[in-house]
């Protein structure tokens, strides 16, 4: 593939260099390297990305059940219909209460893991892999072992065998939604996964820190631990923090894996804002114009956070620089 | 272990004490056996007999039935061999065309001069303002129009086209040394040669790092082969191993054989290539 498009593009390119050498010459080649480097992407972001957005953002407008070209132009409808009568609502209530969980615990696990491991003179390597480990295991094979082994509701399961020895009965963790067991399984789960990820980000910035820091802190004679902790390690470790807080508030709110693997989609309770769109196209009703104009609500509201991060992980901050 | 920490220890003498390393190591140790605990139960699971794992008595080792393998292939309602080779093909293609397209328009968007470059990179930049699960939606409305629902064409290709990862390759290659690009200049190369011949095989680190994030992404995707996937044959793992838990069908230990089976694959590749990964993560501050 390559060298078909080395031979079809190097010998214009060639050719207009010849003709006029000089500086017009050399700049146009410049010009016409540029699109033969960024025109393959270009053009595929705009058929894949920019396109299904627009398409989508039409869509929204227009009564589109079972068709992705209709014709009924119906104003706001669609938004008004999956904000008031549909679980949508409902849903982006999950992802509050999933991010209320699931944020703070990985920010405190990763960071103490990352505390732990960065002590550690021998066999650090080792632990920072067996942390770092679960990142390579998709959600779908967490789900699997989360739900028919660990907390699977019956005898065998591990946490009901263990729970078992201290005289506990079986619990039926994804049965029923309340007591809400199901938010213990998805939780760990995702912690399993993630923590170790952003503890690689946690480690980087510890690193990161002078030593010299904690040297001075030990002549002005703050103690080793809470107070070096609080008063060094945390304040320079900001950046690195609100950046894990913005990735994983992104996250939590594309969360649809596990919650689909685990929960269902045919379950009342626990439906994230993506199982929701997914069912509104792409189930019974196949609703084309209720989904999209879920998908602009949602594109919204995590174009709010993205812009955020932006701002504080320096999206573009080539420009200056350049 | 005590023996040595002491020698270590010299400059820092306060770190050095016996009590407080071996209390360190206790809570390591403890977490490292917790986060190690999923593995071992695909591992007990997949090579026990049903009877064994949903029996009463908790046992520690499996029976070791390394027939659960052939059993497992030999399956045909499962498809398993399928699904096992359409992630591959989707995992490689994805991650060889996304390194092709992604760090193609990265470099010519950091180092070919061209007036309107600014422009053209603030609309990569736009797209990473959604996110691409947000817009599964419209690209499935899309993709569906196409006709390449069910096909390789419809898992892969609208993928490649990730505006993050030629975002990175960018503020990678505005980082690279403009002397070893401008030797190739004087050598008479034009930017493509020197691109192929200089730039690539000096940035491999960084090719390797994209590369590895890419492709455990493209293997463990689950929500775009869910919609495009509609026919069992286009299945990747993923959406096979998500079918065995709700299909009653299937047995205890092959389930978890599948499980182990698809996930073998990637620990491999975690162990071979994490100082890579680990590097590209601390760069780049992502997953894929």
């Amino acid at each position: 593939m390559s060298t078909t498009t080395t031979r079809g593009v190097a010998k214009p390119a060639s050719a207009k260099a010849s003709q006029a050498r000089p500086r017009r010459g050399l700049r146009s080649n410049a010009t016409l390297n540029f699109w033969l480097f960024t025109g393959p992407f270009l053009v595929g972001l705009v058929i894949f990305v920019f396109v299904p957005i627009g398409w989508s953002i039409w869509l929204s407008f227009f009564d589109a059940r079972y068709t992705v070209t209709p014709s009924h132009f119906i104003g706001f409808d669609n938004y008004k219909q999956i904000l008031t009568n549909s679980n949508f609502p409902q849903s982006l209530l999950t992802f509050t209460v999933f991010a209320a969980f699931i944020v703070p615990t990985t920010w405190a696990l990763s960071l103490g893991l990352a505390l732990l491991v960065n002590q550690l003179r021998f066999m650090r390597a080792f632990f920072r892999s067996v942390f770092f480990l679960p990142t390579a295991v998709s959600y779908v094979a967490a789900a699997l072992i989360w739900k028919m082994s660990i907390f699977s509701g019956v005898r065998f399961g591990l946490l009901n065998t263990v729970l078992g020895w201290f005289g506990v009965d079986n619990i039926a963790y994804l049965a029923n939604p309340s007591p809400p067991w199901y938010w213990v399984v998805i939780v760990s789960l995702r912690l399993w996964i993630q923590a170790g990820f952003y503890m690689i980000l946690f480690l980087a910035a510890l690193q990161n820190i002078p030593a010299e820091l904690y040297e001075a802190a030990e002549i002005d004679g703050a103690k080793r631990g809470w107070q070096t902790f609080r008063y060094i390690t945390l304040p320079q470790l900001r950046a690195t923090s609100t950046a894990v807080v913005l990735l994983l508030l992104v996250a939590a709110y594309q969360a649809f894996d596990e919650f689909f693997n685990i929960i269902g989609t045919k379950a009342t309770w626990a439906q994230t804002p993506l199982m929701e769109l997914y069912k509104a196209a792409l189930g019974n009703s196949q609703d084309y114009g209720a989904g999209s104009a879920g998908a602009v609500i949602l594109s919204l509201l995590i174009c709010v956070v993205t812009l955020a991060q932006g701002r504080i992980m320096g999206f573009g901050r080539g420009e200056e620089s350049k | 272990m005590s023996t040595t920490a002491p020698q270590l220890g010299k400059k820092r003498k306060k770190r050095g004490s016996v009590l407080g390393n071996t209390g360190l190591y206790l809570a390591v140790g403890i977490a490292a056996l917790l986060f190690l605990i999923p593995f071992y139960l695909i591992l007990r699971n997949a090579l026990s007999t049903d009877p064994e794992i949903t029996g009463e008595n908790w046992k520690l080792l499996p029976s070791f039935q390394w027939g659960n393998i052939s059993e497992l292939f030999d399956d045909q309602t499962v498809q398993f061999g399928r699904a096992l080779w359409n992630s591959t093909v989707v995992a490689v293609l994805m991650t060889v065309g996304t390194l092709l397209v992604c760090s193609l328009a990265g470099y010519g968007l950091a180092r070919i001069p061209y007036k309107h470059s600014n422009k053209v990179f603030y609309v990569v930049l736009a797209t990473l303002m959604v996110p691409t699960a947000v817009t599964f939606v419209p690209s499935f409305v899309l993709v569906s129009s196409l006709g390449w629902v069910d096909t390789y064409r419809g898992l892969i290709i609208p993928g490649l086209f990730s505006g993050f990862t030629c975002f990175l390759f960018r503020q990678y290659f505005l980082g690279f040394p403009k002397e070893l690009e401008e030797a190739a200049r004087v050598d008479g190369l034009g930017y493509w040669g020197a691109y192929w011949r200089i730039v690539v095989p000096n940035s491999l680190n960084f090719f390797a790092a994209i590369a590895t994030i890419t492709f455990i992404s493209g293997w463990n995707a689950f929500l775009w082969p869910l919609v495009i996937g509609q026919d069992p044959s286009s299945w990747t793992v993923q959406i096979a191993l998500s079918s065995f838990m709700t299909n009653q069908t299937v047995n205890f230990h092959l389930i978890f054989m599948a499980t182990a089976v698809s996930i073998l694959p990637l620990v491999f590749v975690f162990l071979f290539l994490q100082r890579w990964l680990v590097q590209g993560i601390a760069q780049t501050g992502i997953k894929g």
